[in-house]
């Protein structure tokens, strides 16, 4: 028997860029907590995400979600050396606002605002788009991102050199790569597979 | 047959042993490392389960194409020349991958605030005579795949419908996702690290 994709329809989506705390439904079936398996707790890395459907229907594929969700999390948080959590956060957000991810958008734009304090600009980023005016290290490591993100990638040296001029080292510069890429893999399943949600 | 794979990104992005690069990586070895299992469980899985291996190397061979990465694109469809079971797949593939040239992202938003900011741009289908050699499987999955390459804010439970249709599972339709996302991934990370060494051996010359 084929299998039927689910349409949610939700009543007063969110439409805009935001930091509020919205929701996502998916298109396709999770698997319910009661079936999952020992090998879908490993996938899931972290025993609270069997709570989320997002993470509930990607682990129909545990291996690749568990090499995943490891590669995000030391992206993201391993920030004893490199780039400050709240540029990594900057250079997500700027790349899901660059492939309209509503949803990744509001869960990192929140993170980047908390890490630096910058709300405002965050924000900023959100409402004009990628070519806001956030002072020129952010301004920096935004385009880094957007050309990054860009199909083909229009990441050039002229964005190595804006970065290192703007203070950032080799690893750091890789930590900027390394944030926005990783968004055009998690942009690409948020968008695909489910849609958000309003606050509640 | 066990095989040992090379470091994808090393490989591709020709990050060499003792390095700058090679040093930068090292100080994030478990990325390093998750990015390589991650290229694993897709592309080596330990059973395909719903989608075949020549199907994966296929996809990712077309997302390669789409990106204008000739050297990983050659790494994703060297195993399907080799393999030589389908002689026209390639050569369908290519011109595929011809007429799915684009410049992304585009697409609408929800309708709203955003409309304003919407782009046009191609909706790729395969054409008819190149369907019938890749068969309604691989033809909704290379349409899926373009979609999420080019305009992923487009995508809709309709486009998801459509693999269903075409027989896909949802375990296999949880795999294709992951996949065309993570060579999405790949691709950027070995464009900018490519980058980033020629200008690191540049200042170092």
């Amino acid at each position: 028997m084929t299998e039927v994709a689910i349409t949610p329809g939700v009543g007063n989506p969110p439409v805009t860029f935001t930091q509020a705390e919205i929701g996502w439904t998916p298109w396709l079936q999770p698997l319910a907590e009661d079936d999952l398996t020992d090998r879908h707790l490993r996938g899931l890395v972290e025993a609270a995400r069997a709570k989320s459907p997002y993470f509930r229907l990607l682990v129909r594929d545990p291996e690749v979600l568990e090499a995943r969700t490891k590669t995000d999390k030391d992206i993201f948080y391993n920030t004893r050396t490199g780039l400050p959590r709240a540029e990594r956060e900057l250079a997500a957000t700027a790349a899901s606002r660059s492939n309209g991810c509503i949803f990744c958008a509001s869960v990192h734009a929140r993170f980047a605002s908390h890490h630096s304090n910058r709300g405002d600009d965050v924000q900023k980023l959100l409402d004009e788009g990628v070519g806001a005016d956030l002072g020129e290290r952010w301004n920096a490591i935004v385009a880094a991102s957007v050309a990054l993100t860009a199909t083909p990638p229009a990441f050039g040296d002229e964005h190595v050199a804006r970065l290192a001029a703007a203070g950032l080292d080799e690893l750091e510069i890789a930590d900027v790569i390394h944030g926005a890429a990783f968004f055009n893999w998690a942009n690409r399943l948020m968008l695909s597979l489910g849609e958000p949600t309003p606050a509640n | 047959m066990t095989q040992v794979s090379p470091d994808i990104i090393d490989l591709l992005a020709g990050i060499t042993p003792g390095s700058s690069l090679d040093s930068i990586r090292a100080q994030r070895p478990e990325t390093r490392e998750q990015a390589q299992q991650s290229y694993l469980a897709l592309f080596r899985p330990k059973a395909p389960g719903d989608v075949s291996l020549a199907e994966r190397q296929t996809i990712a061979s077309f997302i390669a194409g789409l990106h204008r990465q000739p050297d990983i694109y050659e790494f994703y469809v060297n195993p399907l020349e080799e393999s030589g079971t389908d002689r026209w797949l390639v050569e369908v593939l290519k011109a595929e991958i011809g007429s799915g040239q684009a410049t992304g992202p585009y697409g609408d938003y929800p309708e709203g605030p955003l409309s304003v900011e919407n782009k046009a741009g191609l909706l790729y289908r395969v054409s008819d005579t190149n369907r019938d050699v890749l068969g309604e499987k691989l033809s909704a999955a290379l349409e899926h795949a373009h979609l999420l390459v080019f305009r992923p804010r487009e995508a809709s439970p309709q486009a998801l419908q459509a693999l269903l249709d075409a027989g896909w599972t949802t375990d296999g339709i949880v795999t294709l996702s992951q996949l065309v996302s993570f060579v999405a991934f790949q691709i950027r990370v070995i464009a900018g690290l490519s980058l980033l060494s020629a200008a690191s051996k540049r200042a170092a010359a």
